[in-house]
Order: C-alpha cells, then sequence, then structure tokens
C-alpha cells in the first residue's frame, strides 16, 4: 500500500490550490491526483503518486545520477585493470 | 515507463552487484525499512545478485503489518454497524483481527468498500449524507499528507458525516527501537524513500550519529535498492556513518513543506502501539484537538479495546529483523495467504507474503 509511483501531468484542473488537481498518465493509464502538496508541477512534469495524492515532482537532472555513478565506477574499473 | 523500466536494467543490475563485491571485505548486515522494498528485493532477486557477506534484514516497513490487534479489531467493531460505510485500503480487509476480518464483516452484510485514495472516501461521504463515512486512515509517512488533505477539507466543507480510524506510524521512532534492541544486528539503514519524499532526511542526521549507522535514502526500483546497498558498504567499510541520498530525483533534504504543514495542522505526535513490537514512544499520528470531531474511535465509543496477540505468530522478530519469514515455524505450515496468521502474511508489502510468494521451494529445501 505504500507503493508511490511516477506519472506524467497530462492536464491540471480546480482553482483552489487545496484541489488543485491533475490527470497523470501511468504508462497509458489514466488517473485523477491532487496536486495541492507540489505547487511547483506542471504540465509535462512527473511526479511521484501515492493514494491519489502526488508527494514529489520528479527532478529530471537527479534522475541520472544513478547511471552516471555506475559509468564512473566502470570506466573506472577499465583503468584498473586493462582489457585484453 | 520512464523512471521506471530504466531503473530494472538487468545488465546495469549485474555491475551494481559486481561493484558491491568489489568493495565487500567483511559480512555486513543491512536493514530496508520500507516493505515496499522488501518486495522489490524478492521478487526481483537482488538478494541472490549480492555477495554472500551482505545480508539484507527486512524492517518493519510495513504499514499493514504493524497494525496492532486492537485498531483492526476496532475497525471490525465500526464497519459492522449498520449506518456505517466502511471504506479502507485493500490490504487491510483481510489482516486477521481477535476473531474474524473485515472481509468477513463484509461477507456478513457490512458496507465495506476498497478506495484508492482517502479523498475518494471523503466524497463517499458527501454523496451519502444519511450515513457514516469512516476511512481508515494506516500508512506511514508517505500516507499521512493524503489522510490529513482529506480530514482538512471535511473541516473545511463541514462534513459531519465523515471520521477516521487513524493508525498512522513514523519511520524514524521505529529505526530507534530496532537499533536500541540488545539483540540488534543492524550496521546501516537503506531508509525509506518515500518516506523521506514527505519528511526530508534531517531527522536521520541525529540517528545517524548516536548509532553510529550509515543511513542511505533509497528508492523503490532494482538500481535505487543496489545504489542504496552499494553507498551503505562503501560507507561501512570506510567505518564512516552518515546520511546520504541518492533519490534525489524524488527527495529533497528538507522533504516536502507543504505536505509537513497539512499533516502538522491535522495530526499530533502520540505514541503508538506496534503489532508484534510493542508500545514505541512518539512513533505514531494521532488526529490533533481541533479534528477530534472527525476521530471515529471517539464517534463510535471504542477506544478502550484491548486484544492480546497470538502467541504462534512470530511477525515481532520478522519486523525487527531477528527472524527470516521461512524461520517462522508455522511459515507455509499453518500460515498461509489463504490462511493468515499475522499481517506479515496478508500484506502485499509483508515480509511473510513476499517470501510465500517468490521464495517457497528455497524456504522449503
Ligand atoms: S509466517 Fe505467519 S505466523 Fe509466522 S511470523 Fe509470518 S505472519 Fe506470523
Amino acid at each position: 500500500m505504500c507503493l508511490a509511483i511516477p506519472g506524467k501531468i497530462m492536464s491540471i484542473s480546480g482553482e483552489d490550490p487545496l484541489e488543485r488537481t491533475g490527470k497523470i498518465d501511468f504508462g497509458g493509464i489514466l488517473k485523477n491526483a491532487n496536486l495541492a502538496c507540489v505547487p511547483e508541477a506542471k504540465i509535462g512534469d512527473y511526479v511521484i503518486v501515492h493514494v491519489g495524492f502526488a508527494i514529489s515532482r520528479v527532478d529530471e537532472e537527479e534522475a541520472h545520477k544513478v547511471f552516471e555513478y555506475l559509468k564512473e565506477m566502470e570506466s573506472l574499473d577499465e583503468l584498473r585493470e586493462p582489457g585484453p | 515507463m520512464k523512471y521506471l523500466d530504466e531503473y530494472r536494467d538487468a545488465d546495469l543490475a549485474r555491475q551494481y552487484a559486481r561493484q558491491i563485491a568489489r568493495i565487500t571485505t567483511r559480512p555486513w548486515n543491512i536493514m530496508e525499512v520500507c516493505g515496499g522494498q522488501t518486495h522489490a528485493i524478492v521478487k526481483f532477486g537482488l538478494d541472490e545478485l549480492l555477495p554472500k557477506d551482505i545480508t539484507l534484514v527486512h524492517g518493519p516497513g510495513c504499514p499493514v503489518c504493524v497494525t496492532p490487534l486492537e485498531l483492526i479489531d476496532k475497525a471490525l467493531a465500526i464497519a459492522s454497524r449498520p449506518e456505517v460505510i466502511f471504506c479502507s485500503f485493500g490490504d487491510m480487509l483481510r489482516v486477521p483481527g481477535s476473531t474474524t476480518d473485515l472481509l468477513s464483516v463484509k461477507a456478513r452484510g457490512g458496507d465495506v468498500r476498497i478506495v484508492y485514495s482517502p479523498l475518494d472516501a471523503l466524497k463517499l461521504a458527501e454523496q451519502n449524507p444519511a450515513r457514516e463515512v469512516v476511512f481508515f486512515g494506516v500508512g506511514f509517512e508517505t500516507t499521512a499528507p493524503a489522510t490529513a488533505m482529506a480530514v482538512f477539507q471535511a473541516a473545511k466543507r463541514g462534513v459531519k458525516n465523515f471520521s477516521m480510524l487513524v493508525s498512522h506510524v513514523l519511520v524514524p521512532p521505529a529505526m530507534v527501537a530496532v537499533l536500541s534492541s540488545p539483540k540488534c544486528r543492524i550496521q546501516a539503514f537503506l531508509a525509506a524513500g518515500h518516506v523521506c519524499a514527505v519528511m526530508g532526511c534531517e531527522e536521520y542526521f541525529p540517528i545517524a550519529a548516536k548509532y553510529h549507522v550509515p543511513i542511505v535514502v533509497t528508492g523503490f526500483e532494482p538500481l535505487d535498492i543496489l545504489q542504496g546497498v552499494w553507498m551503505c558498504v562503501q560507507q561501512l567499510e570506510s567505518g564512516r556513518a552518515e546520511v546520504e541520498n541518492p533519490y534525489s530525483r524524488a527527495v529533497r533534504r528538507e522533504g516536502n513543506p507543504t505536505a509537513q504543514q497539512l499533516i502538522r495542522e491535522v495530526f499530533r505526535v502520540i505514541p503508538r502501539k506496534w503489532r508484534g513490537i510493542g508500545e514505541i514512544a512518539q512513533s505514531g499520528l494521532g488526529l490533533s484537538d481541533r479534528y477530534a470531531g472527525f476521530d471515529a474511535e471517539r464517534k463510535f465509543g471504542v477506544a478502550g479495546y484491548h486484544a492480546d496477540e497470538p502467541s504462534e505468530c512470530l511477525s515481532g522478530l520478522v519486523l525487527q529483523g531477528q527472524i527470516k519469514p521461512h524461520e517462522c515455524p508455522a511459515f507455509g505450515t499453518r500460515c498461509t495467504p489463504e490462511h493468515p496468521l499475522g499481517a506479515p502474511m496478508v500484506s502485499s508489502e509483508g515480509a511473510c507474503a513476499a517470501y510465500y510468494r517468490y521464495r517457497r521451494e528455497a524456504a522449503f529445501t
């Protein structure tokens, strides 16, 4: 039940900041989510949604870090053990 | 799906595992706090990719599993009332109370409904003014902003036939409880990423310093978890005990201020009993005095309930990482998902259910 998954904001409705609601695309499945806690999120952004409630906006730049880390470590390895 | 599939790449996962093996020189016990992480670890077999020296210990991070028996009994009493529409997340329906479960109450005619969001329960209350709508508010800090919002909006709109049975729990006090146990064998934590998305990382600095444990804020996909393990091992091997946040695509150091404000507005911190573990000080959220009118325990007079837990279920030891699920004598025999003795066998994030689903053969050989 703690599952929270990233989805893309397709549209936003609602005047009251507390009831700001987004239509969120989860890989083809559309669901509504309350956007009150991610006031900075715009159409096209990805947000992490838990029980119909967006708790965080996904930071594109930070999202690559996990891969860069690995690349760095692997290239260090290659320096250490030069291939045949 | 973007931000999911790329973090499940099997080749990259093996590269991470290789890097972890390269830096590991000694045995280490690392606890993943969140049940969602436990589920991913067992489902993707991440523990089997890791070197033998690394043991992943499954923590107390399944809110369904730690909801105390008496709260389930309270839910059952409220749900049995004819005027009530009782709303809950699906996982709670089969959790055994002292004598029955919500699904059986429903089968006997109780109006028990599964909702996706607490806000849906509020909508139901507005659509059914002649009924009492009660939401079973279970969850960690991740869920608290949504339940707080439902209560906040109900108050704002003057919805009187809505109330909540609150069973919210907080993660950092549970980590401290695990670390304070004399039998504790945990040397590092993968902190629950989505709890931190809401609450930020500040609470973990004093814990890391006091108990000298690395705490790495970790996401839920295979690469996130492996990166978390890698960072824990690196700290352990070099004798460091710091808070690190590789899940920065979702977690800012300060967390989500709007969500925290909502939580503070509606809830207050209270002691709470954890199933199988006992009472932990300052480890739960209850409705604050201003919102006491939305407290289902008061509304339906069930606040005084008490229940003793069955002795056969060893969930307390499982939830504190002192035994693995298949080491419980009832596992897979007297306790199965069809006939659960304890909550960890019911919830999809419970460690016992995860082992039953993905590890039965291995556990039995
Ligand atoms: S296997 Fe069943 S009885 Fe044993 S600890 Fe898990 S839930 Fe409890």
